[in-house]
C-alpha cells in the first residue's frame, strides 16, 4: 500500500478532534475480551474447584490408573485417554488425505468453477449437520460394515494385536470412521483456503522452470500452504477429541483397556455425557477431574499446533 | 401485588381519558380487570415430580387420567433417573420423585427425615437377546447367564448354554453382553440380584447404580440398550421388561432360586412381589424371590412423598394423586408392561399415605 493516497495521506481537523475523545469502540472491544478471558478463566477454575475433591484422593493415580468403577468409589481413566487420543488421531489419519485431496482438487482448475462450487458447497454441508445425525446415521450404516468386515479382518489378521477379536460393531473404528467424515469439511475448507491463497507468480515461476502441474502442487503449492494445512489438522483434531454425542452412539462406551480397534472403548467427552445426570458423591468430582483433563488436553493440542503453526511459517517464510 | 397491578390498571384505564382506548372497550376493559382481580381464581395446585425413568409412561397415564376427574391439580413427571429424582427431592426441587432403589439411611437424613416411600408400581428386568434364527424362550439357567456377564462364556454355542436348550440350533457367534452406560435403577436391581446368586460376582463386579462390566458394550438408558441389542447380532443385555415388550425384543426364561425355568410375564412378576412381606418402613428389596413360579429379578419402583407438607394443598393434591394411582391407576398398569401391586402392599401403602400432612 502506497502512503500517500488521499484517504490516508492527509489528517483532516475534524478527525483530529475525533481522536481526542475516548474511543468506546476500543473500551467496548478491550472490555470483551478481558470478559472472555475472565470467562475462560472461570469455567476452568470452577471444573478445578468441583473436581479438588477427587483430585485430593486420586491425585495422579487417576490418570495411570485403569479401573472406573462408581459403584466401590474407584475412579481412574487411562483407558478412557487412551480410547480419546487414539479415536481422534485415527479420525485425523483417515481425514487428512482425503481432505487434503479434495481441497487440492478444489483449489486447482480441473474443473469448471461451478462445479468446483458445487463440491465445495456440498463438503461445507457436512459441516452443518447435527452430531446426532452422523451417531444415526453410523449406528445404520457404519456398524454393520465394521461387523461384517470387522470379523473378517479378524478372522484373518487377528494375530495383529491391532486387528485381535471378536469384532464389535461399537468399535473404536466405528467411532472414528464417522469422526473422519465430521472433521473432512474443517481440513477441506481451511486446507482450501490456504491453497487458493498461494500466490499466482510462484505457480507461473514453477511452470516457467518446466515442472509439470504434479510437480508444482507437490514441491510449490503445497508447501506453501502448509501452515494453513497443518492448523486445519489442529483444528479437525480438536474437534474430534470433544465431539461427544455421535462418538457415545458408536463407541461402545467400555473403559477396558484393548489394543483392537474392533474393539469397544471411550472417550472423556463420551463419559461424562453418559454418566453425569446419575452421578453423585464423589463420582461428580471424578468426572470434573475428567473435565479438567479434556480442558487441558484441548489446551495442549492448541498451544502445540500453534507451535508448530509458527515452526512451519519460518520454515516456509522464504516461498513467499 | 396482583391486586395492586390490576387496581393501577383499572385506574389507569379509567382516569386517563386521553389514553387512546376507544370508551366502549375501555369500560369493557375495566370491568374484566376487576372480574379477574375479585373472583377467586380457579385453586389449581400443579405438582411436580422427577426421577426413575422406568415408570415415566405410566405416571404420565395417571396424570393425565387424574386430571380428567380433577381438573384443578396438574401433575407433571419428568423422568431424569432415580438418582436424580432423589437428589431433587433432598434439595426440595420437586413435590414427589419416583426412584427404582429405595432411599438409603444416609439419603433418609439428608432430606430431614420428611420422608416417605411408597411403593408405586413393580415391574421385571428380563434378559433381552438377539441371536440370529432363535425365538423367545431361550432358557438360561443361573451358571449361564452369570457366566455370560462375568465374560467366561463367550459364544452362544458354548455347552453351558446349550445343555438347557436341547432341540434349539444355537449358532457360533460371540455374545455382545449390552450394559447401561449412564448409572441407573435398572442396573442397581440387576446387580442386586446377580452379587445374591454369584458371589464371584458380587467379588469382582459388586453392586450399584454404576458398575464395571467385565465385557461387553454400553448404551445411554432403556433406549440406548434396547437399540444395541435390536442392531447387534449375537447381542444380549438387560431392559425393564415394558421397553423389551414394546420394542418386540425376545426375552430369555431364566432360572429361579427353587430351580424352575420362568418366563417373564406380569404373571410369573406378580407371583414374585406376593413372596414378600414389606417393613414397616416399605422398604423391601427381592434380590431373589424363593417361590416355585416366582421370575427372578422384580423389584418394586418408589414414590417418594414428604410426611408433612407446609402447603396444605400440596399435601392434598399428593394424596389424592398417589390415591388415585394405588386403585384406577393400578388397574392400568398391566397395559403399559407394569405389575399390578399385590392387595396387601396396597392395603399398606395406603395406610402410610394417610399419614401424610
Amino acid at each position: 500500500m502506497g502512503g500517500n493516497s488521499p484517504l490516508t495521506g492527509s489528517v483532516s481537523p475534524m478527525s483530529a478532534e475525533y481522536r481526542r475523545r475516548p474511543d468506546i469502540f476500543r473500551a467496548i472491544c478491550l472490555f470483551a475480551s478481558i470478559l472472555t478471558i475472565l470467562l475462560l478463566a472461570f469455567i476452568f477454575g470452577e471444573i478445578l474447584i468441583k473436581a479438588w475433591p477427587a483430585i485430593s484422593k486420586f491425585g495422579l493415580g487417576f490418570i495411570t490408573g485403569i479401573q472406573w468403577s462408581p459403584n466401590r468409589d474407584i475412579f481412574a481413566v487411562l483407558p478412557v485417554l487412551i480410547g480419546t487420543a487414539a479415536s481422534s488421531l485415527l479420525a485425523l489419519l483417515l481425514a487428512l488425505p482425503l481432505g487434503l485431496a479434495i481441497a487440492l482438487f478444489l483449489s486447482e482448475d480441473f474443473l469448471p468453477p461451478a462445479i468446483r462450487h458445487t463440491i465445495r458447497f456440498v463438503v461445507e454441508l457436512l459441516a452443518a449437520i447435527p452430531s446426532v445425525v452422523y451417531g444415526l446415521w453410523g449406528i445404520f450404516v457404519v456398524i454393520p460394515l465394521v461387523q461384517k468386515y470387522g470379523t473378517i479382518l479378524s478372522a484373518k489378521f487377528g494375530f495383529i494385536p491391532l486387528f485381535a477379536g471378536p469384532a464389535y460393531g461399537n468399535s473404536l473404528l466405528t467411532a472414528s470412521l464417522v469422526l473422519a467424515l465430521m472433521v473432512l469439511p474443517t481440513i477441506t475448507a481451511i486446507s482450501r483456503s490456504s491453497l487458493v491463497s498461494v500466490p499466482y507468480a510462484l505457480r507461473e515461476g514453477s511452470y516457467a522452470l518446466g515442472a509439470t502441474r504434479w510437480e508444482t502442487i507437490l514441491s510449490v503449492i503445497i508447501p506453501t500452504a502448509a501452515p494453513g494445512i497443518v492448523a486445519s489438522s489442529i483444528l479437525a483434531f480438536g474437534r474430534a477429541m470433544g465431539e461427544t454425542m455421535a462418538v457415545a452412539m458408536l463407541i461402545g462406551n467400555s473403559q477396558r483397556l484393548s489394543w483392537s480397534l474392533l474393539s469397544p472403548s471411550n472417550t472423556l467427552s463420551a463419559l461424562l455425557a453418559n454418566q453425569f445426570a446419575e452421578a453423585d458423591g464423589i463420582q461428580v468430582s471424578a468426572l470434573m477431574y475428567a473435565a479438567a483433563l479434556l480442558v487441558m488436553l484441548t489446551l495442549g493440542v492448541n498451544i502445540a499446533g500453534e507451535a508448530v503453526l509458527r515452526h512451519t511459517q519460518k520454515a516456509t517464510a522464504g516461498l513467499r | 401485588m396482583k391486586g395492586i397491578v390490576f387496581f393501577s390498571a383499572i385506574t389507569l384505564t379509567l382516569c386517563f381519558p386521553r389514553f387512546p382506548i376507544p370508551t366502549m372497550n375501555r369500560i369493557l376493559l375495566a370491568a374484566s380487570l376487576l372480574a379477574s382481580s375479585i373472583l377467586p381464581a380457579s385453586a389449581a395446585t400443579a405438582l411436580n415430580g422427577s426421577g426413575a425413568t422406568f415408570p415415566v409412561p405410566l405416571y404420565m397415564r395417571w396424570a393425565s387420567d387424574f386430571q380428567k376427574t380433577n381438573p384443578n391439580i396438574t401433575v407433571n413427571y419428568t423422568g431424569g433417573g432415580s438418582g436424580k429424582g432423589v437428589k431433587d427431592f433432598i434439595a426440595n426441587l420437586t413435590d414427589f420423585s419416583g426412584s427404582d432403589v429405595a432411599m438409603s439411611d444416609a439419603e433418609i437424613t439428608n432430606a430431614g427425615g420428611n420422608v416417605l416411600m411408597l411403593p408405586a408400581t413393580a415391574g421385571t428386568i428380563v434378559l433381552a437377546y438377539n441371536i440370529p434364527g432363535v425365538q423367545a424362550g431361550l432358557k438360561l439357567s443361573r451358571n449361564a447367564y452369570v457366566g455370560i456377564l462375568l465374560g467366561l462364556i463367550k459364544n452362544w454355542n458354548d455347552p453351558a448354554i446349550a445343555k438347557e436348550n436341547t432341540g434349539v440350533t444355537l449358532p457360533n457367534t460371540p455374545i455382545t453382553f449390552v450394559a447401561r452406560a449412564d448409572g441407573s435403577g435398572t442396573t442397581a436391581v440387576f446387580t442386586g440380584h446377580l452379587a445374591a446368586v454369584s458371589p464371584e460376582f458380587k467379588d469382582k463386579v459388586g453392586t450399584g447404580k454404576s458398575v464395571t462390566w467385565p465385557v461387553g458394550i454400553a448404551g445411554k438408558g432403556n433406549d440406548g440398550v434396547t437399540a444395541l441389542i435390536k442392531q447387534t447380532p449375537g447381542a444380549i443385555g438387560y431392559v425393564e421388561f415394558g421397553y423389551a415388550e414394546n420394542n418386540k425384543l425376545t426375552m430369555a426364561s431364566l432360572q429361579n432360586k427353587a430351580g424352575n425355568f420362568v418366563t417373564p410375564t406380569l404373571e410369573s412378576g406378580a407371583a414374585s412381589l406376593s413372596s414378600v412381606t414389606l417393613p414397616e418402613n416399605l422398604r423391601a428389596f427381592i434380590t431373589d424371590p424363593e417361590g416355585v413360579n416366582d421370575y427372578p429379578i422384580v423389584t418394586f419402583t418408589w414414590l417418594l412423598v414428604k410426611k408433612t407438607y407446609t402447603d396444605a394443598a400440596k399435601a392434598a393434591a399428593v394424596k389424592a394423586f398417589v390415591a388415585y394411582g394405588l386403585t384406577a391407576g393400578q388397574a392400568v398398569a398391566p397395559q403399559l408392561g407394569y405389575i399390578t401391586l399385590p392387595a396387601n402392599v396396597v392395603s399398606k401403602v395406603q395406610a402410610a399415605l394417610a399419614t401424610v400432612k
